[in-house]
């Protein structure tokens, strides 16, 4: 029901600006890079060394020592910077990225995001994304509503172990878009064909709903 | 003996160094390193004759020997914000013994940390890390240990220089004196105690993506 991931990506496309430096975490998020706006000029920050981070190269033109934080060949675009991953955090800790866009597997409605460990079943780590969060002032979550079992990631308290508390404002999801304020989330846009009943049952958080909800445009 | 690995992913890891501990067969070592490589490469090797005792790290996916060695309890894991790993290394090299950074506040990173707000967020103390050998890799190299890395294999090669007792970086070109220019020079022979050149250089990619020509 609702959103493709592409079509998360493309949502979320529209909220960058600009000029602005942005991050993409993996998944979802490295999607978005397809659908900015042409017109737009956005220097694309990867967590590993680089800032100005272009598509992908063409085949037999991959260099090892070109990558991304997805460790996915990439290319540099011209005006491309390379650096150490001190000074890496030291370009998101210290906000100069305007805009961080990551994925979650749970959201709760103070804003807690949870991305990182499933107890006895999973762990990865954390790699960059819990300096992100913690310092981020604009943060994006793109996920699913709900996991493959029906059941809903977006909480009144998260159950995994967070990566960040009380930082997240929008969540897009494959059926909606929703903001984070005083504690709770409130639903700005629905994804096209999908009612305002279908996201509150599958929203298990408090979720405002107020006037008429507008279909997403893309 | 701790030891720290420049690299991220299998981007610029000192692939010689890997391949000589293993040889040796060093064991019950800590290593600090981003990743813990792949089953067959990097990291990997050692974890493969379980030479690794202990992995401090920010993200270890994409290795089902680590994963298994870690679910068994064969193999302590600890795992810290990317950012705080390398800030850890470059307070190490830069003589600041802690530090405080907003990360992982509020999550089971800071649990057992000295916590304490400033401009009214919560931050958490780190600590610098302690090491007995930092093992680098750069592009090109001089015999004063001068060091030039290239694209985003540079990560936390430069952070790791003088982060331990003792740093061995090795490099893909060693030159004499004098050839390198000093404007162009990221990290300097100070920080640099052991420097050869690599005898070959794999450089596996780990995630192979390209586009087709129109």
């Amino acid at each position: 029901m609702g959103l493709s991931k592409e079509q998360i990506a493309q949502r979320i496309a529209k909220e960058v600006k600009d000029k602005y430096y942005v991050n993409l975490g993996i998944g979802i998020p490295t999607l978005v890079a397809n659908f900015v706006r042409d017109d737009i000029s956005v220097e694309f920050q990867s967590e590993n060394g680089i800032l100005g981070m272009g598509p992908f190269p063409f085949e037999g033109e991959e260099d090892p020592d070109l990558i991304n934080a997805g460790k996915q060949t990439i290319t540099a675009l011209p005006g491309a910077s390379f650096f150490d991953s001190a000074m890496s955090f030291s370009m998101i800790r210290g906000q100069h990225v305007d805009l961080t866009i990551l994925g979650a597997m749970e959201v709760s409605q103070n804003g807690d995001i949870a991305n990182w460990k499933i107890p006895g079943k999973m762990v990865k780590g954390m790699g960059g994304a819990m300096d992100l969060v913690a310092s981020a002032e604009n943060i994006i979550v793109a996920m699913m509503h709900t996991n493959k079992a029906g059941a809903s990631k977006i909480l009144s308290e998260c159950s995994l172990p967070l990566t960040g508390v009380n930082c997240v404002k929008k969540v897009v999801t494959n059926l909606a878009v929703m903001e984070i304020a005083n504690g709770r989330f409130r639903l700005l846009e629905r994804a096209p064909g999908v009612t305002v009943a279908e996201i509150q049952s599958a929203t298990q958080g408090d979720l405002i709903v107020e006037g008429d909800i507008p279909e997403m445009t893309f | 003996m701790t030891f720290m690995f420049g690299g991220f992913g299998l981007s610029g890891i000192p692939e010689n160094c890997i391949a000589e501990l293993h040889r040796l067969n060093v064991t019950n070592v800590t290593c600090i390193s981003n990743n813990a490589g792949i089953d067959n490469f990097g990291l990997g090797f050692l974890l493969q004759k379980h030479q690794i005792k202990k992995m401090i790290s920010s993200y270890v996916g994409e290795n089902a020997e680590f994963e298994r060695q870690m679910l068994s309890g064969e193999l302590e894991v600890e795992l810290i914000p990317q950012g705080t790993l390398a800030q850890r290394c470059r307070a190490a090299q830069s003589g600041i013994p802690a530090f405080y950074t907003p990360a992982g506040y509020g999550t089971e990173v800071a649990e057992g940390k000295e916590t304490r707000k400033f401009n009214g967020k919560w931050h958490v103390m780190e600590k610098a890390f302690e090491a007995d050998f930092a093992f680098v890799k750069a592009w090109k190299g001089d015999i004063a240990g001068n060091l030039i890395f290239k694209g985003t294999a540079r990560n936390f090669n430069p952070n790791m220089c003088g982060a331990a007792k003792i740093t061995v970086a090795e490099v893909e070109e060693l030159v004499p004196v004098g050839t390198l220019d000093p404007n162009e020079i990221h990290i300097p022979g100070i920080f640099v105690q052991r420097i050869f050149q690599g005898a070959k250089y794999e450089k596996r990619i780990e995630q192979l993506t390209v586009r087709k020509r129109n």
